[in-house]
């Protein structure tokens, strides 16, 4: 107990220290980006963002991890915040958590494992799209000034770390926004600036309850929005956390961080903040500064506050030129390039479902559609691969007169048709044997086919017998391959 | 078949549990296994603190951070290769057999617990890398006795081999468990058996720690026994002392971590004072 406290909190302290604060730097920036998204004061997106920071860093299942306001989750409270106002988001936010513990409590986490590696990177490469998108209203109908800031600041971000040592030190983004705030101030550009975008936090959040009216209709409105929140962001949570399981080579608890992100999300709305999730190109951040245990979480939060408090009359001249740039770069960090490498490698079903993917969360602007069809299309596309295992043979006896049919592989929804096209009901034999004893009848469909096959035979005339259907619908029961022995296994792929 | 483990860590006493681990092998007739833990969580980390994220940027990183940890866990798998090897060639001049080489990436506790199954015996050394002169004993020495359900020999710096022995006993379950173990165990046969009990010298402590030694002179040991008042852990060391005992045989953490920390543990005040090779029984 003792020792898992100090690993998970001080085992790495000047690292954490250090990322933490680059992180909350980078932060500060995106929850004044991403609210102005969700169409709210800079301060929901700026009190949500250290709060579920800090709260995660307690209660996640991810050390390391950084959870924040993130533009997936804003992306889906547009429309809540545009027709009922502020209160019905908070309150919206508290539902998320509350679902989302209870999703945490059903280990819902672990249905993490039918989306696969294709939909997670087009959800992924989607969510950049997303974010990059929500940055064109800020560069359309604008002056020349604008461009030429956005492509100074990216210059600035991508060039300032070839400079030698002091490139190294200092965050790139963080050298980004001071310069560009200094020479918008010193040339007196008219240009837009954070504190055009809404009010910046002046105070320490306080606790509050969402002024909404506690009856049905509130939750008609509110819960389809919460439900949403509440599986985006548990999706986007766990998958950031496979990102991080995988860079640092450990693993995490995904079910403790579904509940922790619902605590967070709680905390959040009672503090008058948006709901939120983990964030996968500040993990990355994270991770790449150094930090490592849940330190490094709540040195970012915190951190992330007081420099809003101490610097609030400078945030808000922030242009916002440089708010785009750096957001520019996050959704450049969190696309996967490689994807577009691979997809000449990859197999073509593979493809459709990660384009699929990228393609119906753009439109809708809804992740959780996204993920929904991308795992139906790789759950089709997986039951079409393993229908191709089944092969039928027959031979017939000297006489003509008996057919027997040797059935091996898997019969299911999507092979039934093919095991019914494999028997040749037309010819006239007198007795027809189906050896089904290598065979494997996954679900009910299966077995009507089965009988199907049988009743036609009989038409034609011929006395029927199947052997050994016991053995092949032994699959059919729900709990089928509980056990795990490479026996079981052997005998179940037997034949091929 | 199970096996006697040894933790090789490279330490001060890697000889000496080498030589206790052959000695216990040898006398249990089971093979013996050198047990070396990669201890991952130790390596500091780089730290780049430019805060920007690029083209495929997870892509790298994730490589530059296997890579760097590909570096590392080489190195250290090849020194803990070498240091096992050393060890196996002391424990076969000491006449083990059958000696087998395992290293296992993670935490020692948990690792050990891993292979718990397979363990007969458990030989650690008292003294770890990271010992000063002010704490003796490993830093990892109480988790692993706290996590492991075997009997542990914690060896000292120097190996003695074992010509007596002293079993520790306060007439609790626990206790006459441990003697029923060690009763029917190989490990101290002909060797003479001290029983001994801190307390008072009452009819009911008297006639408990006759039966127990009793129990053990039916399976042919060689027992005498005493009750003394005092100190449990001065009391024990001076009879140690007296009597020229090599091995301390006792069960350990027999209480909760809040009662260690209310009255202390008498566990960790004889790790922390012995000289001779102490059998911690679970």
């Amino acid at each position: 107990m003792l020792k898992s406290i100090q690993q998970n909190w001080f085992s790495n302290i000047r690292g954490d220290l250090l990322s933490g604060i680059v992180v909350a730097l980078a932060l500060i920036p995106e929850a004044i980006a991403f609210s102005i998204i969700a169409g709210v004061d800079p301060k929901v997106g700026l009190y949500a963002s250290f709060c579920i920071a800090v709260v995660i860093a307690f209660t996640g299942g991810r050390p390391g991890m950084i959870s924040a306001a993130t533009g997936a989750m804003a992306l889906l409270m547009v429309t809540l915040v545009k027709d009922h106002g502020l209160e019905y988001l908070l309150a919206a936010t508290l539902l998320t958590g509350v679902l989302q513990i209870i999703a945490g409590y059903l280990k819902l986490g672990d249905l993490m494992r039918f989306v696969s590696r294709s939909v997670v990177t087009g959800f992924v490469n989607a969510l950049a799209i997303l974010i990059f998108m929500a940055q064109l209203p800020e560069l359309t109908n604008v002056t020349w000034h604008v461009y030429a800031m956005t492509a100074a600041g990216l210059a600035i971000i991508y060039g300032f770390p070839y400079i030698p040592v002091i490139g190294k030190i200092l965050p790139s983004p963080l050298v980004c926004i001071v310069s560009l705030t200094i020479v918008a101030v010193f040339l007196g550009l008219d240009i837009r600036t954070v504190g055009d975008m809404g009010e910046l936090p002046d105070a320490l959040p306080i606790f509050l309850w969402p002024d909404v009216p506690l009856n049905f209709e509130t939750l008609a409105i509110i819960f389809p929005y919460s439900a949403a929140l509440a599986v985006v962001g548990i999706l986007e949570s766990l998958m950031t956390a496979t990102i991080v399981d995988d860079l640092t080579d450990t693993s995490s608890d995904k079910n403790r961080e579904c509940k922790g992100q619902g605590i967070a999300n709680i905390g959040s709305g009672l503090l008058g903040g948006m709901a939120g999730c983990a964030m996968i190109g500040q993990s990355i951040i994270n991770v790449k500064s150094g930090g490592r245990t849940r330190l490094s979480t709540l040195v970012a939060g915190i951190f992330l506050l007081i420099m809003v408090l101490v610097l609030d009359n400078i945030l808000i001249q922030i242009p916002m030129a440089a708010l785009v740039a750096v957001m520019i770069m996050v959704s450049i960090g969190t696309f996967s390039w490689s994807s577009i490498r691979d997809l000449k490698k990859h197999p073509l079903s593979t493809n459709i479902v990660m384009v699929s993917t990228v393609a119906v969360v753009v439109a809708t602007h809804n992740l959780a559609l996204g993920v929904l069809v991308g795992v139906l299309l790789a759950a089709m596309f997986f039951a079409n691969k393993i229908g191709h295992y089944l092969y039928i043979t027959s031979d017939i006896d000297a006489d003509g007169i008996k057919r027997t049919y040797r059935v091996i592989g898997q019969v299911f929804f999507s092979s039934s048709e093919k095991f019914l096209a494999s028997f040749d009901f037309k010819e006239g034999v007198e007795r027809v044997v189906i050896d089904v004893s290598d065979a494997h009848f996954w679900d009910i469909t299966a077995v009507e086919a089965l009988d199907r096959a049988v009743v036609k035979f009989r038409r034609e005339g011929a006395d029927v017998e199947v052997i050994g259907l016991n053995e092949a619908s032994a699959t059919i029961v729900d709990r089928f391959g509980v056990h795990d022995k490479p026996e079981a296994v052997d005998k179940l792929m037997g034949g091929h | 078949m199970k096996h006697v483990v040894a933790c090789i860590d490279g330490s001060a006493s890697t000889q000496s549990v080498c030589d206790y681990a052959s000695w216990a092998a040898l006398r249990l007739e089971t093979p013996l296994t050198l047990f070396h833990v990669l201890d991952e969580a130790r390596y500091p980390t780089e730290t780049d603190m430019t805060g920007n994220i690029g083209l495929g940027s997870r892509e790298a990183l994730l490589e530059q951070l296997a890579e760097l940890d590909q570096q590392r866990s080489k190195l250290a798998l090849e020194q803990g290769h070498h240091m096992l090897e050393s060890a196996k060639a002391r424990a076969l001049e000491d006449g083990v057999e059958q000696v087998n080489l395992r290293q296992r990436h993670g935490d020692l506790a948990e690792s050990l617990h891993e292979i718990e199954d397979s363990m007969r015996l458990l030989v650690m050394g008292l003294h770890g890398e990271d010992t000063t002169r002010t704490n003796r004993v490993g830093s990892q020495l109480e988790t692993v006795v706290r996590t492991m359900n075997r009997p542990i020999l914690v060896a000292p710096e120097e190996f003695t081999e074992p010509k007596s022995v002293m079993l520790a006993y306060d007439g609790s379950d626990s206790s006459r468990k441990g003697i029923r173990l060690l009763a029917e165990s190989p490990i101290f046969r002909g060797l003479p058996l001290h029983l001994v009990m801190v307390g008072v010298d009452t009819k009911d402590n008297h006639a408990s720690i006759e039966s127990a030694a009793n129990h053990l002179r039916e399976l042919g040991h060689d027992v005498r026994f005493e009750i003394r008042s005092g100190e449990v852990e001065p009391t024990l060391h001076a009879y140690q002392n007296e009597h020229n005992i090599d091995v301390l045989v006792m069960g350990a953490y027999g209480h909760s971590r809040i009662r260690q920390f209310l009255v202390g543990s008498t566990t960790t005040s004889i790790l922390q004072t012995t000289n001779s090779a102490l059998l911690l029984l679970r």
